[in-house]
């Protein structure tokens, strides 16, 4: 089945999400459609599943216009849709989670699952998915969530599947899966509207490529593409993917953990009897899937975690068990893994969120006085060297984008004395440009001969910057390798398969 | 300086409306609660203007009772402004309550025991103001100093509570204040508080030094407590914008998890806060006792300190804003009086026109729809903090 949009156009106030935007899906085809955060994907896709309503501009399928006010009018039509964030209800089991909105019901108005049941595993079956019927649906990780997504909107016979951002919460294995899976599906003649910022996996399943910037089409390519021009044409300017690194020149200890054991309320280990040391001049970066303990580790740095045993040294001097603020003052710079939920105060202004933990200290405040004339000076030379774009430094720091607000944490963390640098998920939602802002920025740090400790889930990231790599599963560091590691070997160490050395 | 003016307009727009609309329907209610208005219902014309007149005249007799009362000035022009005295000394109290209610705000705490720390500042200074025999300024200095220690470790116990075991505050206030209610009640009971030759719940007088000087001659009521009051919601605004407590207080009271990121000691802070909020709620107690009643009594307290939580409401949890609202429902009360004694309509009124702007504060989609309005700023992210604590 073909879809072609023509000439769809969004607004939301002032803002045109999408301008004129035309394209045509061939029947059978994987469409990858590439842009960045905030480039108007996801709004695009929201309104061919009838979620939003364009302001003009026409649908059709199988070159008939076509009318779609709601999803269920998508779903008449063919169009099914796998959200980014599954639209599951986490205690009810596959099946229930499947028919929910069609329930079928025997004589007495009980609820029929059997057909619903066996219609599950002919799917899983012919696709090799692999999904039981009747397991519970928060039990299952996240790729299996996200095949039963794929299921349902195959159950309601959708001939066009449109998948927004499916491999931002995958693993690396989980991706590569997916990857096959949506192939097989072309196979059998169902035409894929695939949307992602990812070059790599754009290449290695798309047939076209439509790559939109600021709500409008700036080009088609095919795969056969370098990831230069596709990242070019995405961000609208050159963009340098392989970063200028030097050879890293280690000196000492900066930061030493020794048999660090992080536990929860309940006495459950997070972190187990962890090693882990990074010199002045390198960038160890822990890899792993998300929820293996890199959060606790992190947060442990700063003696944010409660229950922790073991020794934390920051140059050779012991902080764990003191206070976050003594964690800071020796030297920690720390970039949390969530900006709006830890990292800033959306309602305080870009000024006071520079100062969030040196606003005791001179030059912008001594003992109970505060300078806010001083904040603010100091603010506007913050914003030109880390090239914060806003009005004012008054404005409420709400009011940046991602990436901008990301600039501010970074300011502030390294505006002060600093000897390590942890960061957690530093380019998590971030846009290319603000992205290579941030890589280049861990490199300097490293240059400059402090010691940077970097968690990441992106592998991309974590080859582009480590110059070592520490592997973290099930709350332990199961190996630490050199960043010459292949692609493929990191992954199963972070499946937590490690091989045995010859 | 436009944009500046843009947003004062913009933050006072939501409560201007709504005690526009709570004083409109509150002229209902006096038009139609009044059984010579109700008589006329066959004629509706009649009814109209009769329920209009009758609705004028009673809010005609609260502002004559609040600001401004022409009647009693055949002596002496200044006399009429009796009325705007006993708005201002019924003020002072209540800007002091509802200031500690506005700074828990800002920390992201509720702090509902206003109550239960004014009746500890109105013991205090009632204590040292009988029991001891001091010099001038000194007398009164000390008082206070007292009513302060007492009522700040009251409200300090609250926040020490929350920070150590994670109570929460607003349970514990509200039952601290039945604490302090029934404590005061006893401690009227004792022959160290009951006035010699009493049997009713009274204490003595406070000596006439602890006595705080009146403004305006003794013909008025007015007294030094309003100029400690502003002085003190002065002192709050400095507090919360210039100093380094202030940051810390506001940053936690913004978003926990940044601030204790930031290596700021959220313990450290709700407990201070929750001193300096009893301490405020307690001098209130003192200059009520040392300014206008000089003797500590059963009710001494009134419902200062629940009015203290509506005040801070309606001045949006801003210094400013909380002196402005404290005034206003100061007028209220004091014009209720008069309106009651001149018209037929009860003084319970009042407390329905308090209560109308509070639900319609807080229901600020009602008033944006009434006023066919948009971007009305709400307060109701400010009200879910002090909840979420």
């Amino acid at each position: 089945m073909s879809v072609e949009l023509r000439a769809i156009t969004k607004t939301f106030g002032a803002l045109v999400a999408n301008d004129a935007i035309s394209l045509r899906v061939e029947d059978g085809e994987i469409h990858a459609i590439l842009g960045e955060n905030g480039a108007g994907k996801s709004t695009l896709m929201n309104i061919l599943y009838g979620l939003l309503q364009p302001d003009s501009g026409e649908i059709s399928v199988d070159n008939k216009s076509v009318t779609i006010n709601a999803p269920s009018d998508a779903l008449a039509v063919g169009i099914g849709m796998v959200h980014q964030h599954f639209m599951l209800i986490p205690v009810f089991t596959v099946a229930e989670n499947i028919v929910l909105g069609h329930e079928k019901t025997k004589s007495l108005g009980t609820l029929d699952l059997s057909q619903a049941r066996a219609e599950i595993a002919r799917i899983s079956k012919e696709f090799n998915f692999d999904v039981d019927p009747d397991a519970v649906v928060e039990t299952l990780p996240v790729g299996i969530q996200q095949r039963v997504e794929v299921i349902r909107a195959l159950m309601y016979n959708a001939k066009v599947l449109i998948l927004d951002e499916p491999t931002a919460v995958l693993t690396p294995q989980e991706t590569d899966e997916l990857l096959t899976v949506m192939k097989r599906l072309k196979s059998q003649g169902t035409s894929i509207i695939f949307i992602t910022h990812k070059l790599r996996e754009v290449q290695a399943v798309a047939d076209r490529i439509t790559i939109i910037r600021r709500g409008k089409v700036v080009g088609t390519a095919l795969p056969s593409a370098t990831q230069e021009e596709l990242a070019t044409q995405m961000v609208g300017r050159p963009v340098v993917l392989a970063l200028n690194k030097k050879h890293p020149a280690p000196g000492r200890s900066l930061l030493a953990i020794k048999d660090l054991t992080v536990t929860d309320n309940r006495g459950v280990e997070l972190v187990k009897n962890i090693n882990l040391e990074v010199r002045a001049g390198e960038i160890v970066a822990v890899a792993g899937v998300q929820g293996n303990g890199q959060t606790e580790l992190a947060r442990a740095i700063l003696n944010l975690e409660p229950h922790c045993r073991g020794e934390i040294q920051i140059d050779g001097e012991n902080i764990l068990g003191r206070s976050v603020s003594d964690a800071i003052h020796s030297g920690v710079a720390f970039v949390p893994e969530s900006r709006e939920l830890d990292g800033l105060i959306s309602s305080f202004s870009i000024s006071e969120n520079l100062i969030l933990d040196v606003f005791d200290k001179e030059p912008y405040g001594k003992k109970l006085a505060m300078f806010p004339s001083v904040v603010r000076s100091e603010a506007e030379k913050r914003i030109q060297e880390f090239d914060i774009r806003t009005q004012s430094v008054t404005d409420p720091v709400s009011s940046l984008s991602g990436g901008n607000k990301q600039k501010v944490v970074l300011a502030r963390e390294l505006s002060r004395p600093v000897k390590v640098v942890v960061a957690s998920q530093p380019t998590r939602g971030l846009d290319v440009g603000s992205i290579e802002f941030v890589h280049e920025r861990m490199i300097a740090e490293r240059d400059a001969g402090r010691g940077v400790l970097l968690f990441s889930t992106e592998l991309d990231e974590v080859f582009a910057l480590a110059d070592r790599i520490a592997v973290m599963y099930k709350g332990e560091i199961i190996d630490i390798v050199p960043a010459t590691i292949s692609r493929s070997d990191l992954g199963l160490l972070m499946a937590g398969v490690k091989q045995v050395k010859a | 300086m436009k944009n500046r003016f843009a947003h004062f307009w913009r933050s006072v727009k939501l409560p201007l409306l709504a005690f526009t609309l709570a004083i409109l329907s509150g002229g209902l209610l006096i038009a139609f609660s009044d059984p010579k208005v109700i008589a006329l219902w066959k004629s509706p014309g009649k009814l109209l203007s009769e329920g209009f007149l009758v609705a004028i005249k009673a809010y005609e007799a609260l502002f004559q009772g609040s600001i401004f009362d022409m009647n009693l000035t055949h002596k002496r022009f200044i006399n009429g402004f009796y009325p705007l005295s006993e708005t201002f000394t019924v003020a002072a109290p209540l800007i002091l309550t509802a200031l500690s209610v506005t700074l828990a705000f800002r920390a992201g705490l509720f702090n509902i025991g206003a109550q239960g720390q004014f009746i500890f500042g109105a013991i205090g200074a009632s204590y040292v103001g009988f029991h001891f025999s001091l010099p001038p300024v000194i007398h009164i200095l000390a008082a206070i100093a007292f009513a302060l220690v007492l009522s700040g470790l009251w409200g300090g116990l609250v926040g020490l509570l929350k920070a150590r075991t994670g109570a929460h505050e607003v349970i514990v206030t509200i039952m601290l204040n039945y604490v302090a209610s029934y404590f005061l009640l006893w401690l009227l009971s004792t022959t160290t508080f009951l006035r010699k030759g009493r049997q009713d719940p009274i204490a003595p007088e406070v000596q006439e030094n602890a006595q705080l000087p009146r403004l305006a001659g003794d013909s008025f009521r007015v007294n030094f407590a309003i100029i400690i009051a502003l002085l003190v919601a002065w002192g709050i605004a400095v507090l919360l914008k210039r100093t380094t407590w202030g940051f810390q207080f506001r940053a936690v009271g913004a978003n926990t998890l940044a601030a204790k990121t930031a290596g700021m000691s959220v313990p450290f802070v709700m407990t201070s806060v929750m001193v300096i909020c009893g301490a405020l709620a307690g001098l209130g107690g003192a200059v009520q006792i040392l300014g206008s009643e000089h003797a500590l009594t059963a009710g001494a307290a009134g419902s200062f300190g629940f009015d203290a939580i509506t005040v801070a409401l309606l001045g949006r949890a801003q210094p400013v804003g909380t002196v402005l609202a404290a005034i206003l429902f100061a007028a209220l009360r004091a014009g209720g009086l008069t309106m009651q004694a001149n018209t037929t309509t009860p003084i319970d009124i009042v407390l329905v026109i308090q209560a109308l702007v509070v639900l319609f504060i807080a229901a600020p989609t009602l008033v944006r729809a009434v006023f066919r309005l948009k971007n009305v700023k709400t307060t109701s992210d400010m009200t879910a903090k002090g909840w979420n604590g």
